[in-house]
């Protein structure tokens, strides 16, 4: 099968249709039916894989294999409820499946046509069985975009990507527009980088394309470091070709002719994925020479990472790209004009980059209406920690982190009362409640003091001491903080050792005065945006949690201490 | 001067060396080399370091400073099995330190050391991924979620009576 006009891909895309029809149009009478079941690394990681197995087994003993098929798909999201597995074109969601319910399944729902109620997901607050997503407060206020696809189609078939519109986009980019006219699309539609920068990606991709170079790089970002974040993982397990087709688009945008997904060891699925997707798009002349007959050629390779945060930093990635230690660089030169080995380079993240399709098919205008003044559309976030429902929600911009803890995520467990939330992880700040009602843009995190990031959002309770947080933070930042510069290199030490000093009660007002001195003058002098953000988790929960600190401090028993008013007044710390 | 260490067979390093031609250029290519060679070797001693090195012509130091500054590659062989405590923020905020010290005590050691039989290696790793059961634990390929102090020693027990049961054949091959 090889695709060489938008012609031929209608062609794919309609006999591909079949397979995905079931999964679409529940009106319609089915005596066919899909079972999907959850193929991300949480379900995975409980046996999801043992549960489709046995489905196919049994399907099989009772002569239903020809007309009942068992797809394995990316991530729904909902981890928490994992392993899940959905009934289409039925609508039936069912929640912790085992491999030994595979039978009732079979029996009970594709047989007798009844539901298997112990399967069926229970509304806590309503105390009710619910067996349609829709209608789960977890999903009820979700609106899936850049992961439109995760749980909805098998990775591993380009054919289903295709029949979701898959392609089209890249198609209708190389035939009718031009460059500039796919850059203007993505300008207008308001794009931010999701990676956690927020730079507007049509600039980005204009000031790459306006670099003079006969050689370009197009690079994705799929190195996701922050510690309980994994939206970048699901994206490329549910969904690798809306990266690659985006990659395209952007690289006939800038004018290159490689790209390279920047991705973690870390990840074997999504590698796996990511390398049969890339293969499909090969062997179907979506990658290649002469895309779409129109003489542009594109091509992608993997380079691995190897357990390095600060390579999400562009100039550090490009270095780690190099086969070398993934330090970053002295900015400018910006990646756009001097990137992977001297080449223009742009670099975007991969949730970035799974927006893109979806905007050159529905338009800039449709894209530009969701979200809030200067965030548009929606962004991914890994919810965990703290929380009922753990997993991954998007929500458009300007929701407020309410709805997504309260709503979403169904509050806190075991009764236990909200204390706060961080966002951006190690590089981010936390949340209280009094600024629940943020909604959640770029620009209104900052004013919050914590930033957007990739999307990570961890919750705590009242039983997290806020000190031992922010040292939790800094311990990671101090291991990861790659030596570059001195600020980096010792300033994150001596602020994990002055917290350590904190929490073993040993510290005295005078060292709250200088750790707070130190997180600043690192966060203003530090090379690049990692040990730049690094000192925010403890400026952020000094600013909010200040009580906790002086907790530790104003122990009356403590022999190295002062006396906790003179030493108060004598540096002057105000809380 | 032959440094003191472990002697591979010759095939491991061909193995190597048919990795290293087959690529279209090594410009570039040191980690993925690196990847490669833990691979094959498991580990990334002083010897492959340099033969790697001489294989590309560039001086030692130069690999060296790439395997020590991604925790990913070691320089040091690990037990059979590797025991890997997730220490992701959701993990941490649902107790895997508790979970780790734990391992530390039950094992007799630090993280990255490995215990005196050569049996297990404890690690830990940031963020697997699987948030939603977090605490979580992974031995291998094994993921194990939502973990209990409890139930470290079943955890344990459960690899050591493998090793039992698998006496009589070749030992793990880790000094």
């Amino acid at each position: 099968m090889l695709i060489k006009s938008l012609e031929e891909l209608n062609k794919v895309k309609q006999q591909a249709s079949e397979k995905v029809k079931i999964r679409q149009h529940r009106d319609a009478v089915q005596t066919n039916k899909n079972i999907l079941v959850c193929g991300g690394t949480g379900c995975l990681a409980s046996d999801s894989d043992k549960v489709a197995k046995n489905l196919e087994v049994i399907l099989k003993a009772r002569g239903l294999s020809d007309r009942i098929q068992v797809i394995r798909t990316g991530c729904f999201g909902f981890c928490e409820q994992g392993p899940i597995v959905k009934i289409e074109p039925d609508n039936v969601f069912y929640v912790r499946v085992g491999p030994k319910d595979a039978k009732d399944i079979v029996d009970v729902h594709l047989i007798k046509g009844s539901q298997v109620e112990r399967l069926l997901y229970e509304d806590p607050q309503k105390k009710e069985k619910v067996h349609n997503q829709e209608d789960m407060t977890f999903y009820r206020k979700q609106l899936r975009v850049a992961l439109r696809n995760c749980g909805l189609i098998n990775p591993e078939d380009i054919t289903e990507y295709i029949a979701l519109d898959g392609y089209q986009a890249l198609g209708k980019a190389l035939t009718q527009m031009s460059p500039t006219g796919v850059i203007d699309v993505i300008k207008r539609s308001g794009l931010r980088g999701r990676g956690g920068g927020g730079f507007p990606t049509g600039l980005k991709w204009e000031i790459t394309g306006k670099q003079e170079n006969s050689q370009k790089y197009i690079i994705c970002n799929a190195d996701e470091g922050d510690p309980g974040a994994f939206m970048d993982r699901s994206i490329l397990e549910g969904d690798p070709h809306s990266v690659i087709e985006a990659m395209a688009i952007g690289a006939y945008a800038i004018g290159a002719h490689m790209g390279i997904v920047y991705i973690r060891a870390e990840y074997p699925l999504a590698i796996a994925r990511l390398t049969n997707a890339l293969q499909q798009a090969r062997d179907t002349g979506l990658l290649g020479k002469d895309i779409f007959g129109t003489g542009f050629s594109f091509d992608v390779k993997l380079k691995y990472g190897a357990g390095a945060f600060v390579c999400g930093e562009e100039t550090a990635l490009i270095n780690s790209c190099e086969g070398k230690r993934g330090e970053p660089n002295y900015k400018p030169p910006y990646p756009a004009e001097e990137g992977y080995w001297g080449f223009p380079t742009c670099v975007n993240n991969v949730e970035t980059f799974a927006n893109i399709p979806v905007i050159m098919n529905r338009g800039a205008d449709w894209f530009a209406s969701m979200g809030t003044g200067k965030s548009k559309g929606t962004k991914v976030f890994a919810l965990a920690g703290k929380i009922n429902n753990v997993g991954l929600v998007e929500v458009p911009m300007g929701i407020t982190l309410r709805e997504i803890i309260f709503d979403i995520g169904g509050g806190i467990p075991h009764g236990r009362k909200f204390k706060a939330v961080q966002t951006g992880g190690p590089s981010g700040g936390v949340i209280t409640e009094e600024n629940l009602d943020t909604p959640i843009d770029y620009d209104g995190l900052l004013k919050i003091g914590t930033m957007m990031g990739s999307g990570g959002m961890i919750v705590m309770d009242e039983d997290d001491n806020m000190v031992n947080i922010a040292k939790f933070y800094l311990e990671f930042t101090m291991d990861e903080a790659c030596g570059r510069c001195g600020p980096g290199r010792i300033g994150t030490k001596r602020l994990y050792e002055m917290l350590c000093k904190i929490t073993s009660g040993e510290a005295t007002m005078a060292d709250l005065d200088a750790i707070k001195q130190l997180a600043y003058m690192v966060k203003d002098s530090a090379l690049c945006g990692l040990c730049q953000t690094a000192p925010n988790p403890v400026i952020s929960t000094m600013k909010y949690f200040w009580h906790e600190y002086l907790n530790f401090v104003q122990k009356e028993d403590h022999p190295h201490q002062e006396g906790k008013y003179a030493s108060k007044n004598k540096t002057g710390v105000k809380s | 001067m032959k440094p003191a260490g472990e002697e591979f067979p010759k095939e491991k390093y061909d193995e190597l060396n048919v990795f290293i031609e087959s690529l279209e250029t090594t410009k570039g290519a040191l980690i993925e080399i690196l990847h490669r060679a833990q691979h094959i070797f498991g580990y990334l001693p002083r010897d492959v370091q340099l033969y790697i090195a001489r294989k590309l012509g560039i001086p030692g130091a130069e690999v060296f400073g790439v395997v020590s500054f991604y925790s990913y590659f070691s320089t040091k062989p690990g037990g059979k099995h590797t025991i890997s405590v997730c220490m992701g923020t959701a993990c941490f905020v649902r107790g895997a330190d508790k979970i780790l010290q734990e391992f530390r005590e039950k094992l007799g050691i630090q993280t990255n050391e490995t215990t005196e039989d050569g049996l297990f290696t404890l690690k830990d790793v940031r963020c697997i991924g699987a948030c939603g059961l977090a605490p979580v634990v992974m031995v291998d390929g094994k993921v194990y979620g939502r973990v209990k102090a409890g139930d470290i020693d079943g955890i344990l027990n459960s690899y050591r009576t493998k090793e039992v049961q698998h006496a009589d054949k070749v030992p793990g091959g880790v000094k």
